[in-house]
């Protein structure tokens, strides 16, 4: 895992977006698309007020759906992968139900949660909850049996083996799996958003700014969801970067 | 110290490794376990750490009869089981940890013991010089040689104070002089403490150095045990001397076509 976003790279990617921007501006010359000079003023004056609020609502559920898929994948994930033939029996259901976009399921899950925010947390939860569950129980049943048996040989009973063995092992797969799948749940989220809630970037971008053609302000949504993606994913690769240490320094004795 | 009775194993679908085998270890003794790959060493040792169950016949060590993992027994395996995230101090404390998890709970941890974290620190400390660890404490296993993944393993397991040591091809693919001195290292631990210890190896000339006791095994069933003493030729060092090129070929003649 290299450490590729430092402050340097990310502001130069930042103007060179700025740039781009503003060049497809120029081109396209249309309300549609204002240019940023035009949109950041916009998104500065707004965040302080509404549009902070949409943000914190957005943000909360993420965080909220996060949670709730790692709080329930680990256990599941990890038991499967420590029960071998558990695993063999319900590998197949996981297989099937694994690549099915889950956004189509938003009408049922409305249905039986009703139009709420726990609807669209679960939702976005569900996605993340089969990207973590396959990665944390592949490498939990990776392991090899010399390790389990040389750690149980030191007293270690289930707890001990999940505490030391299983859980450490199977943190940097997690933690990828999650900064992959950030990017899809919040997709989810700006779709489920669009129905009949009142906060949340989703609502703001297409009911409040999009539909009222109010569009600097639809890009200081946009903006606003932009960001909340990039701060997810970074904060999760900061955390990745201080888990791989080992195969960063394992690398660097292999170079030598 | 242990007492082996009857003792059947099969893994399913093979020949059985032992039927009706007994064997009995004193305190305090050294053993090596000789025998062709596949002929079911490592499986005693599997048994002698309660980690795999006999389908018939019992252990019994101190007078209790296995049934899991011994508090006092330590095992060191041939690809020594180091957690690759954890470096090479954590390592060495992990077997510690454990305990503190747990508790004196009498069957993760002896019940005599207190394990308090300057004793746990102070014992760390000890087995990382004893080892030759010191330099090393902060690097991870992928970076370290076979025989300083072999030492950070022995600290490990070495911190706990066992009274019984597993070791599983403990030499394999060290080199001559890391190979000396870590047999060195674990002899003088056998010598100066009442450490039981039993090292499984296909090769003929570290277990007429690391044995007192030679048990002989070959491709199963194993009904009886084939004990070679060597008294005489065993001990760090010993290569050197006529004594230890006599043992390796009556080992040799004894053992026929199984090696």
């Amino acid at each position: 895992m290299k450490n590729t976003l430092n402050i340097k790279v990310a502001l130069w990617g930042l103007i060179m977006f700025l740039l781009l921007w503003q060049a497809l501006a120029w081109i396209v010359h249309r309300p549609i698309l204002p240019s940023p000079i035009a949109v950041v003023p916009v998104f500065l004056q707004l965040i302080g007020g509404e549009l902070g609020l949409h943000f914190l609502a957005s943000t909360a559920r993420v965080l909220a759906a996060i949670a709730l898929a790692v709080v329930a994948a680990v256990p599941i994930g990890l038991g499967l992968g420590m029960a071998p033939r558990l695993d063999r029996a319900v590998s197949p259901l996981i297989a099937i139900v694994y690549p099915i976009p889950k956004i189509v399921l938003l009408p049922v899950i409305y249905v039986l949660l009703g139009i709420t925010d726990l609807s669209k947390v679960f939702l976005i939860a569900l996605i993340i909850f089969f990207q973590i569950l396959v990665v944390i129980r592949d490498e939990a049943a990776k392991l090899h049996p010399e390790l389990i048996l040389s750690v149980r040989s030191l007293g270690a009973g289930r707890r001990a083996l999940l505490r030391y063995v299983y859980l450490p092992a199977s943190l940097p797969a997690v933690l990828t799996a999650l900064r992959v799948s950030v990017g899809t749940a919040i997709a989810v989220l700006f779709i489920a958003e669009q129905s009949l809630t009142t906060y949340g970037l989703g609502y703001y971008i297409v009911v409040e700014t999009y539909q009222v053609l109010r569009y600097r302000e639809m890009y200081a949504g946009i903006l606003a969801m932009s960001l909340l993606g990039l701060a997810l994913y970074l904060v999760i690769h900061r955390f990745e970067v201080r888990v791989y240490r080992y195969q960063e320094s394992a690398n660097e004795h292999a170079r030598k | 110290m242990i007492e082996i009775e009857n003792l059947r194993f099969t893994y399913s679908g093979k020949p059985p490794i032992f039927e009706g085998y007994s064997l009995r270890i004193s305190r305090g003794e050294a053993w090596a376990v000789i025998g062709p790959s596949g002929c079911g060493k490592t499986t005693l040792l599997y048994l002698l750490a309660g980690l795999r169950r006999p389908d018939g016949g019992t252990i019994h060590i101190d007078g209790q009869q296995l049934v899991r993992p011994r508090p006092r027994s330590g095992l060191v395996l041939q690809d020594h089981g180091l957690l690759p995230w954890a470096t090479v101090r954590q390592n060495v404390r992990l077997g510690l940890t454990i305990r503190t998890f747990y508790g004196s709970d009498g069957r993760h941890a002896p019940t005599d013991e207190k394990l308090d974290p300057q004793e746990a620190d102070r014992r760390l400390n000890r087995w990382i010089g004893e080892l030759g660890l010191e330099n090393l404490q902060h690097q991870f296993p992928a970076t370290l040689s076979r025989g300083q993944r072999q030492r950070t393993a022995l600290a490990r397991t070495l911190a706990l104070n066992p009274d019984l040591l597993l070791l599983d091809e403990p030499f394999s693919a060290l080199d001559a002089p890391t190979r000396e001195d870590l047999e060195q290292i674990i002899l003088r631990l056998q010598e100066q403490g009442r450490l039981t210890i039993i090292t499984v190896t296909h090769d003929i000339e570290v277990a007429v150095v690391m044995g007192r006791k030679i048990l002989a095994m070959a491709d199963g069933p194993n009904q009886r045990a084939q004990i070679i003493e060597n008294e005489s030729a065993c001990g760090p060092g010993s290569e050197r001397g006529p004594a230890f090129q006599d043992k390796c070929s009556e080992l040799r003649h004894l053992l026929g076509g199984l090696i």
